[in-house]
Order: structure tokens, then C-alpha cells, then sequence
């Protein structure tokens, strides 16, 4: 059952487009991410979802229904602001009481008590209900705010980058547990980031947003592994997918300078019947470096991320990122030798970006 | 920042300290002049140059409150001593203090500086109650012709206000406003209202609206979170209208003194009025202007913590 929907929305600022006739359908119980670079419009998003925004066209439905008339507080939706907007005035303990407190709900007072204790108990903010909110630091402002979301039991849950300041270790905690709190609860969540790593490893389904439009929609294995064009490949994943442009002409893959390819029974079923120009797309992890490979390269750089390595190859004027086994020495300026999986090859229209290959 | 000083900060802070005192006391000189006075002897007031050292009484404050004559023959012996303290200062100074049947008749002055309390205080409420919502309105909501709005709003500040004198007089008699509170507590709050809106405008834009918007999403009416959110987010810049508001409405003499007489005359024109009947008595005068800036000293004195941030507003929020 659809929860949340968007349908053909857009909205302008002046003249700058933020969302540009975005569709998306968010079913019930689905934890949604939606992914996109800093302003492709994932806040304008939330905003028209919870109703601070009204949209220039389309509509947005809650429950199957067109909320396009209803109040902020009709919605029903919580929302955990980009820029943590606490109340200043009050205590951790009010800011996270004060949803509760609101006459459309109707809690009871031990319910309230109840409810803020066991939030705040979740989020490992106990200690400070007394505090200030204006004497907190950022991780545990940002932590209240996720707080005041979670005390209600809304339509949806929509966060806004509701991790980005915390550190690392406390993000990786809080991820799991929003994620067994979403699980636990049955509910509905719309999870804006930027991080991908966030995105692949909380959303049932990941949205890219880029431009004020939706790009693709899929489960994190899809978009990882099917990126529907150019901008998904390079957005998402770490390293970013090696892109090169190259001709594609009697079974071989030639760039110009120097890198020449010839296509084996595998390359050749993903790119067979897109002779000419195209853009290649490798993930670094399908390249392998070895002294078999068939293309030579020196070592233009390396960088140690503690499980692995990722050395930046060079060949004629070509630079690609292959991912290597951290106990391995390459230093710069070495021969390396390497090639590349060409199961997992994907092809991209050079002008349009979309991608030629599919599965 | 707390243990780095740089050498320009440690030359300058006796120089810094020096000027705010001077300063301090060219701005305090008058103030101290008249608060002195205001306990002199008579005879003293107006001694050139002026007596520094002296005896203070209470003397013109009881002056200030009285209905006075002059004596016109000393009281018998047994008059005097049956006299309270005040009473024999009165006579000290060749006075003798109003009775009928025996009751003392108070001066107006107490009348008058109610009346300033009433009217400074109510167009005060007025003004900044008003500012705020209309400021709020402003900072938040797509106005069409907002600007023009503000600015027009503004105007009404641009020339000085007893270039409308004659016409406000005549429009007060034709609405039977002259000599009431409410005719002067209306021409305050005009006054005031378009000065709160500018200042309140300038403190709502600095309060973020996603305080607002976060109470919207927790099941609130816009007019819940702007009382429960916003308001208290705004004590700061109530409390400087407030001040400065009270002090252009508390210090009025213009208006006040064409349009009200008797019932609603509010202090800055009753207090120079005594100078016209009989002898002037600089004394009293003195005592019924320092009375007169204890209120504007009080109110600001308990708002100084806001005021504070108030003036530096902007400064100090990010
Ligand atoms: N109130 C506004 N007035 C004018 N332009 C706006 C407003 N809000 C957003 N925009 C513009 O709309 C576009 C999308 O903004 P939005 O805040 O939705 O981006 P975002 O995806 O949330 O970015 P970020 O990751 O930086 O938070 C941006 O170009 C932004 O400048
Ligand atoms: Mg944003």
C-alpha cells in the first residue's frame, strides 16, 4: 500500500527549479532514502511532503489521499530538520515532550513520561533531559532532534541528513538503530542524505535525486549495480566508478591514448550493438591488477582505507582507480600490469549519459 | 581568544576606560545637577557658582506635593510645635502649607505623573503588542507590496510630528479627544507603532522559522507556535521597544501640552507650569523632575539584561 506519494511536483524559487516534476511513491512500512548531491532538492522534498512547502503543480498524497488541502498538523508527518531546530528555551526533556503535548494528540502525562524516557533512553541522551538544548553539542542537538521525532508515532518519518554531524562510530550505532527502530515500529521512514554509504546500508529503496529530478529508484543492489545512467555510476559508489571515453569498433575498446582493449565473449553480450562512441564504466573493484593483465599502466597514486587499498593506475592520459588488497606494495611510478572484469562492464550514451547496458 | 591579548588591547584599555568615564559624566552631569538640586535648601538653589556641599532635605518634595501660600505673619509658638516636621520646614521657608478644614491639599503633581504612568504605560502595551504581530506578519508571510508597506509604514516618521499639530487639534476637538486619556494613549501608540514595527521586524527575521515550522510538524497552530515559540524567542526585542517606545511617549511635552489641560495632563507640561504661579521655587521644580526620571530609570534598569543584547542584536545571534 502507497503511504506517501508524490505525483508530478514541481517547485520553483524565483526562477531556480528545486523540484522538477518528481514522482515517487513511498509504501507503507518502506524505508526510503533519497540520495542526491547538495542542492538536488532533497530538503524542497520533505518540505512539500510535510506541508511547509505548497507545491507550484502536482499533488501530494497521504494515504491514498490528495493532502494537497490539509494543514501542517493533518499531515501527521514528523520531521527531523536538516538545521536542528530545537526549541531553544526548553530542556531536552520539554523539546522531546513537546510533540506530545500538542492538543491533537492527547497523551496522558504518565504516557508522555513514558515515551520521552524511552526515546531518550534509544538515543543515549538520558543523562541530559535537564540540559539547556542550547548547552548540548551537535551530535547529541542533532540526537534530541531525531528524539522529537521519534516520541510520536506519525504518518512518516521524514529526516533530514538527521546523522551528519555526529562521529563516525555514534553515526554507524545510530544507523543501525534507526534502522531496528523503523523495523520495530512498522513505520514509514524518508531518509534524505547525501552519504551513500547511509543510503546502500539503511534504504529498502534509494532514490536519486539529482536536479530537482528523480533519477532512478531502486533497491541499493540495483543502483549499484544497474545504474540507469552516467550520474547514478558516478554518484554512487566509493571510489567513484571508473568512466572513460572510448570507441568501441570491430570487438575492441580503444581510448585514444594508448589504452586498447579487446572485448572477450563476456564484454562483447553487455556492449554488443553499440559500435561508436560510448563511455566505459568499470567500478574499481573490476579492475585487477596483476602481471597477466593486458594493459599496462605505471602507478600514479595510492591510497590506503585500512581493509584495502585503492592505487590510481595511468595509462597514455587515462587515470583508473583499482581497488587491491591492503598487504600489497605499490610504490609510485611502478609497472603494474592490470585488466578488467568485462562481466561487469557498463556502457553510457556519450551525449545523453544512459546507460546501454542493463543487469 | 580568553588568554590572547594583543599589545593595541592592553595600551588601550586604560585610554577606553578614561573616555567612558568622561563620557559617562558629560552624559550624567545634567542628571546630577538636577537630582541635587532637587534636595538643596532654597536658598542655595541658584548660588553662583553652584554650592556643591550642603545639607540635603526633603524639603521640595514636600513643596512638590503641596498647595502652598506665603506666610503673611509668623505662626504662634503653639501653632509651630503642634506642627508634623514638614509642616515647621514649610513654615521654615516662609510658607505655609494649604488646609481646609484642616485637610492639606495635595498639588496636582501626583495626578499629572499618574496620568504620565497611565498613558506612557498603555501606548507602550499598544505599540509593541501591535509591532510584534504586524513585524511578525512582515518577516513571515508573502505581503504583496511589502516593501512599499515598510516604507510607507516608515514615513509616518519622516517629518516632525508638530507640523500636524493644528490639524490633530482640530480633528481631537471635532472627536471631543482633548484633555483624555485615550486621545493621548491613541496619538502614543501611532507614534510608537511604526518605530516598534521597524525595530520588531528587524528581531523576527533574526529568529530562525524553523523553530516555527518544527512546532507546525508537532501538531500546532501557527497561532500556538507563535506564542509558545516565537514570543518568548522575541523577549529580547520586545523588551528594547518596549524601553525605547516608553521613553519617547513618557518624555512627550509637544502634544501634551496642546491637547490636554487638566484631567489628562501628563507630567512634562505640568512640571514647567509652576513656574508661572508666584515666586519660582527651582527646588521643587528640581524634586518634581527627579521624580519624574525614576520611571524611565526603573523600566530600563530591570530590562538592562535584554537591552544589552537587545542594541547588539544581530552581533550576537548567528
Ligand atoms: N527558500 C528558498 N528560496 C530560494 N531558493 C531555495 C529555497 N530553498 C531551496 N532553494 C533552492 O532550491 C534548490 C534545492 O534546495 P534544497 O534545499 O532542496 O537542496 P538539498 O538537496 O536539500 O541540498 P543540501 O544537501 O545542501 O541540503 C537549491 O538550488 C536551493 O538554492
Ligand atoms: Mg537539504
Amino acid at each position: 500500500m502507497t503511504q506517501v506519494a508524490l505525483d508530478h511536483v514541481s517547485k520553483k524559487f524565483g526562477a531556480n527549479v528545486a523540484v522538477n516534476d518528481l514522482s515517487l511513491d513511498i509504501a507503507d512500512g518502506e524505508f526510503f532514502v533519497l540520495l542526491g548531491p547538495t542542492g538536488a532538492g532533497k530538503t524542497t522534498t520533505l518540505r512539500l511532503i510535510a506541508g511547509l512547502e505548497k507545491p507550484d503543480s502536482g499533488r501530494v498524497l497521504i494515504g491514498g489521499e490528495d493532502a494537497s488541502s490539509w494543514s501542517v498538523a493533518e499531515r501527521d508527518v514528523a520531521l527531523v530538520f536538516q538545521y536542528y531546530s530545537l526549541y531553544p528555551r526548553y530542556t531536552v526533556g520539554e523539546n522531546l515532550a513537546f510533540p506530545l503535548k500538542s492538543r491533537v494528540h492527547n497523551y496522558s502525562a504518565d504516557e508522555i513520561a513514558q515515551r520521552v524516557d524511552t526515546a531518550a533512553k534509544l538515543l543515549r541522551i538520558d543523562h541530559l533531559l535537564d540540559r539547556k538544548t542550547d548547552k548540548l553539542s551537535g551530535g547529541e542537538m542533532q540526537r534530541v532532534s531525531i528524539g522529537r521525532a521519534i516520541v510520536r508515532e506519525p504518518t512518516i518519518f521524514l529526516m533530514d541528513e538527521p546523522l551528519s554531524n555526529l562521529d563516525a562510530k555514534l553515526r554507524e550505532s545510530l544507523r543501525s538503530e534507526l534502522k531496528d527502530l523503523q523495523i520495530k515500529l512498522g513505520a514509514t521512514f524518508l531518509f534524505v542524505t547525501h552519504d551513500q554509504i547511509e543510503a546502500m546500508s539503511m534504504g529498502d529503496k534509494v532514490g536519486i535525486l539529482h536536479d530537482g529530478k528523480i533519477v532512478q529508484v531502486g533497491t541499493p543492489f540495483e543502483i549499484y549495480n544497474q545504474p540507469r545512467d552516467r550520474f547514478v555510476a558516478s554518484f554512487v559508489g566509493s571510489p567513484a566508478m571508473n568512466l572513460v571515453d572510448v570507441t568501441l569498433a570491430d570487438g575492441k575498446l580503444s581510448a585514444g591514448s594508448g589504452l586498447d582493449v579487446a572485448l572477450t565473449d563476456a564484454g562483447r553480450s553487455r556492449l554488443s550493438g553499440h559500435e561508436g562512441a560510448l563511455t566505459l564504466g568499470v567500478r574499481a573493484e573490476d579492475v585487477a591488477v596483476d602481471s597477466e593483465g593486458v594493459i599496462e599502466a605505471r602507478v600514479h597514486h595510492v591510497e590506503n582505507h585500512g581493509v584495502e587499498k585503492i592505487v590510481t593506475l595511468r595509462t597514455g592520459d587515462q587515470l583508473i582507480k583499482a581497488t587491491v588488497p591492503a598487504i600489497s606494495q605499490y610504490a609510485i611510478e611502478d609497472s603494474v600490469r592490470f585488466s578488467i572484469n568485462q562481466a561487469k562492464l557498463h556502457g553510457f550514451d556519450r551525449t545523453t549519459g544512459t546507460a546501454l547496458t542493463s543487469g | 581568544m580568553a588568554a590572547v591579548t594583543t599589545r593595541a588591547e592592553r595600551i588601550g584599555h586604560p585610554i577606553a576606560i578614561v573616555a567612558i568615564i568622561v563620557v559617562t559624566l558629560i552624559f550624567l552631569a545634567p542628571i546630577l545637577w538636577i537630582t541635587s538640586t532637587a534636595f538643596k535648601p532654597r536658598a542655595v538653589a541658584t548660588s553662583v557658582p553652584p554650592t556643591v556641599i550642603f545639607q540635603p532635605e526633603v524639603t521640595p518634595f514636600v513643596k512638590l506635593f503641596t498647595k502652598r501660600v506665603q506666610l503673611r505673619e509668623q505662626p504662634t509658638q503653639e501653632v509651630y510645635d503642634a506642627a508634623p516636621w514638614w509642616e515647621q520646614a514649610i513654615f521654615d521657608n516662609g510658607e505655609r502649607v494649604l488646609r481646609v478644614r484642616g485637610n492639606v491639599q495635595p498639588s496636582q503633581y501626583g495626578n499629572r505623573f499618574i496620568n504620565s504612568l497611565i498613558v506612557a504605560g498603555l501606548s507602550t502595551i499598544l505599540a509593541v503588542g501591535m509591532g510584534t504581530f504586524t513585524a511578525y506578519g512582515f518577516s513571515r508571510f508573502k505581503i504583496a507590496g511589502r516593501d512599499d508597506l515598510l516604507f510607507f509604514i516608515l514615513s509616518t516618521r519622516m517629518l516632525p510630528p508638530i507640523v500636524v499639530a493644528i490639524p490633530m487639534f482640530l480633528m481631537y476637538r471635532t472627536f471631543s479627544l482633548t484633555d483624555t486619556h485615550i486621545g493621548l494613549i491613541i496619538l502614543y501608540t501611532a507614534f510608537n507603532l511604526s518605530f516598534a514595527v521597524w525595530l520588531m521586524k528587524g528581531f523576527m527575521d533574526e529568529i530562525p522559522k524553523e523553530y516555527e515550522e518544527a512546532a507546525l510538524v508537532d501538531g500546532y497552530t501557527r497561532m500556538q507556535a507563535f506564542f509558545k515559540i516565537v514570543l518568548p524567542e522575541a523577549t529580547t526585542g520586545i523588551a528594547a521597544t518596549a524601553v525605547f517606545s516608553f521613553i519617547i511617549a513618557w518624555n512627550e511635552y509637544a502634544f501634551a501640552l496642546i491637547l490636554t489641560n487638566r484631567r489628562a495632563q501628563t507630567a512634562p507640561p505640568f512640571i514647567p507650569s509652576q513656574i508661572g504661579s508666584g515666586v519660582v521655587d527651582w527646588t521643587a521644580i528640581a524634586a518634581g523632575t527627579f521624580l519624574f526620571l525614576l520611571p524611565v530609570a526603573i523600566f530600563t534598569f530591570l530590562l538592562r539584561n535584554h537591552l544589552l543584547r537587545g542594541v547588539t542584536f544581530g552581533a550576537i545571534r548567528k
